[in-house]
């Protein structure tokens, strides 16, 4: 954890050109002396180690700085971000484990059928599918046979105006959560053909249980194990995800305010934004870890 | 092309194991036909796979042979012509032109070039990478093995476009051409490869810790063998299946990236030819000229689904082991 924020700020630190190079608008560059000056208003003169222990303690105190652009705290900007991410994030793995694991798990029971090839070559393609070029298809067909995809040119609140808002971003939360939805089928179908190969489910089909309690309760019970690993795996591919979906979508979330911030050089939003990343991933990772040992019983973290 | 090198391979170890005579080029090319007819029917998706994939590789050899005589000017691939602006498919321009009027068909045929470049050579250093850092972090455990976990852990822990976004803006500009490879390519096939090496080191790693503990490298050891020469004589031959099949699965994902790079602008400058680039300025004028957004993104989901057909089938014909794995 403190090893990436030490990267990030190096690599804040090391990034050709500034902010102060943008600053003189339509003037100008601005000379190297008022760079200096506007430079040490944000205390960039001091040397790196200071600057670094002091970033850290403000980040502990829950203070990710100022935009050097509109002045406005951060955290002020994040608190409105976020949840829009956050809501597109919650969708796009809902929508991710409601296509992935169901069309694994009966690919993997009626294995060698069509449902199972079907499913395979789905799987597969979406993997291959980038998503930027759907979505781009979707609004050019959405524009030219008026669907409801149509995205808004502002983006509705949550609590506003509900259904506008589900209307905004089903596509998008379709098209994130789908990205990982093949990984999912794959690896969902892999799981739960190792487990339908164990004994125990053997000896549930000759207790004469039904197919649906062998399938669900003997066999996903199990195979649920490794599925839990892969949605920690798939959660940094879905912020990047989102990154790229808000920035078709134009989705005021905390993907754009990265792309707009690392575009500017705003140093301090770029380095607070790629930390709250990597807490999420880290987080959520251990997240996974207990969900991990409340479904097997076996391994007990020591 | 694959399936039939492994059978050549195995004739010549076995050959060499037991001292037979080796066969003769003949029935070598024989083996190496029947080889690959019995890959294609064992796995037709596969082999359909390997077919697009061959293409696309020839694309980006010889582009030339895949342009029509009207294209073949390299101008209009990089010149601008603004009486040709957004002209529709036709005849003369098989997919269209874009904003500066440049023939769309002949910039994605040449993007192919981009693309398996930045693949291939992502791939194939990364791979080294994770085999070096996952063989060198089992073999000797310790404190190697923790710091170079730890330093995984890391890279891991930041989401992978942020991490390639971030490090492409910093190293762009310190970056040297190097012959076909202009700076903004190297940068990305550079920052792709480190991030996967590390990424999947992990794996590497796993499968060199078990390997340590077979019976032949206690032999090694046992008479005396040094540590370099148990890691790349004894440990390393028997990675290589499975890092050519994660290698193979691998080269989809990484002109995926290359194509979200650079459609977010951070990626092959213009005027170089990439299918993300092309989409990216697509974006402008998509309402109008939807067309634009199609034939680049075709281009992209060809060739990173006719990568996965055939890792995916190069990897049940190697290593049965790893079937279904992702």
């Amino acid at each position: 954890m403190l090893g990436t924020t030490f990267l990030v700020f190096a690599m804040m630190r090391l990034m050709p050109g500034d902010f102060t190079d943008f600053l003189g608008g339509d003037f100008g560059a601005l000379d190297a002396e008022t760079k200096a000056i506007i430079q040490a208003s944000f205390g960039l003169d001091q040397n790196w180690a200071v600057q670094y222990v002091g970033w850290i303690g403000d980040l502990l105190r829950g203070d990710f700085g100022v935009s050097v652009y509109s002045g406005r705290p951060i955290s002020g900007d994040l608190l409105q971000r976020l949840p829009i991410t956050l809501e597109l994030g919650i969708f796009a793995m809902v929508i991710n484990l409601v296509i992935g694991i169901p069309i694994g798990i009966i690919s993997a029971v009626r294995q060698f059928t069509w449902y199972d090839y079907t499913g395979r070559a789905g799987a597969i393609a979406l993997l291959a599918v980038p998503n930027f070029w759907i979505a781009l298809l979707a609004i050019s067909l959405a524009g030219k046979y008026a669907l409801w995809a149509v995205p808004s040119p502002t983006y509705p609140g949550l609590f506003e105006d509900p259904i506008a808002n589900l209307k905004f971003m089903a596509f998008p939360a379709l098209l994130t959560g789908a990205a990982g939805a093949g990984y999912q089928m794959r690896f969902s179908r892999t799981a739960m053909l190792e487990v339908m190969r164990q004994d125990y489910i053997r000896t549930a089909w000759s207790k004469g249980l039904q197919e649906r309690q062998v399938i669900l309760k003997h066999g996903l019970r199990n195979a649920l194990i490794p599925i839990v690993t892969v949605i920690g795996l798939f959660l940094p591919a879905l912020i990047g995800g989102t990154v790229v979906i808000e920035t078709i979508y134009s989705i005021p979330g905390m993907g754009r305010y990265f792309i707009h911030a690392l575009n500017g050089r705003d140093i301090f939003i770029v380095q607070a934004l790629a930390v709250i990343f990597t807490m999420v991933v880290i987080v959520s990772n251990f997240l996974v870890d207990i969900a991990y040992s409340i479904l097997n019983p076996r391994i007990r973290y020591s | 092309m694959t399936s039939t090198s492994t059978h050549i391979d195995d004739d010549e170890t076995q050959a060499a194991l037991f001292g037979m005579r080796k066969e003769d080029d003949r029935s070598k090319f024989l083996k190496a036909i029947s080889g690959t007819w019995s890959f294609a029917r064992g796995y037709p998706m596969g082999m359909m796979g390997a077919v697009i994939m061959l293409i696309l590789v020839t694309m980006a050899v010889i582009p030339q042979l895949f342009t029509p005589l009207a294209v073949q000017k390299a101008d209009s691939i990089i010149g601008i012509h603004i009486s040709d602006r957004f002209e529709t498919p036709s005849w003369d321009f098989w997919f269209g032109t874009n904003a500066l009027g440049r023939d769309m068909y002949g910039r994605l045929v040449y993007g192919a070039r981009t693309a398996i470049m930045i693949g291939f050579g992502a791939v194939i250093l990364a791979k080294l990478l994770s085999t070096v850092i996952g063989t060198v972090s089992a073999f000797f455990g310790g404190w190697v093995d923790n710091t170079l976990q730890r330093i995984v852990e890391m890279v891991q822990a930041i989401p992978t476009l942020v991490f390639l976004i971030l490090f492409v803006v910093m190293l762009e500009p310190r970056m040297p051409d190097i012959g076909p490879l202009s700076s903004d390519m190297l940068v990305i096939l550079l920052v792709v490869a480190v991030h996967s090496g590390f990424v999947s080191s992990r794996t590497v790693r796993g499968v060199a810790l078990s390997l340590r503990e077979e019976t032949y490298v206690e032999a090694a050891q046992s008479l005396g063998a040094s540590d370099s020469r148990i890691m790349v004589r004894h440990i390393v031959p028997n990675l290589i299946a499975y890092v050519i099949v994660s290698a193979s699965l691998f080269v989809g994902a990484a002109v995926l990236l290359e194509s979200s790079l650079s459609f977010l602008g951070y990626g092959v400058q213009p005027p170089a030819p990439s299918w993300g680039r092309e989409l990216n300025e697509a974006r402008e004028e998509l309402a109008r000229y939807p067309h634009l957004a199609f034939f680049p993104g075709l281009f992209i989901f060809a060739t990173v689904w006719s990568f996965n057909m055939f890792g995916d089938a190069l990897r049940d014909r190697l290593d049965p082991r790893l079937r279904g794995s992702t």
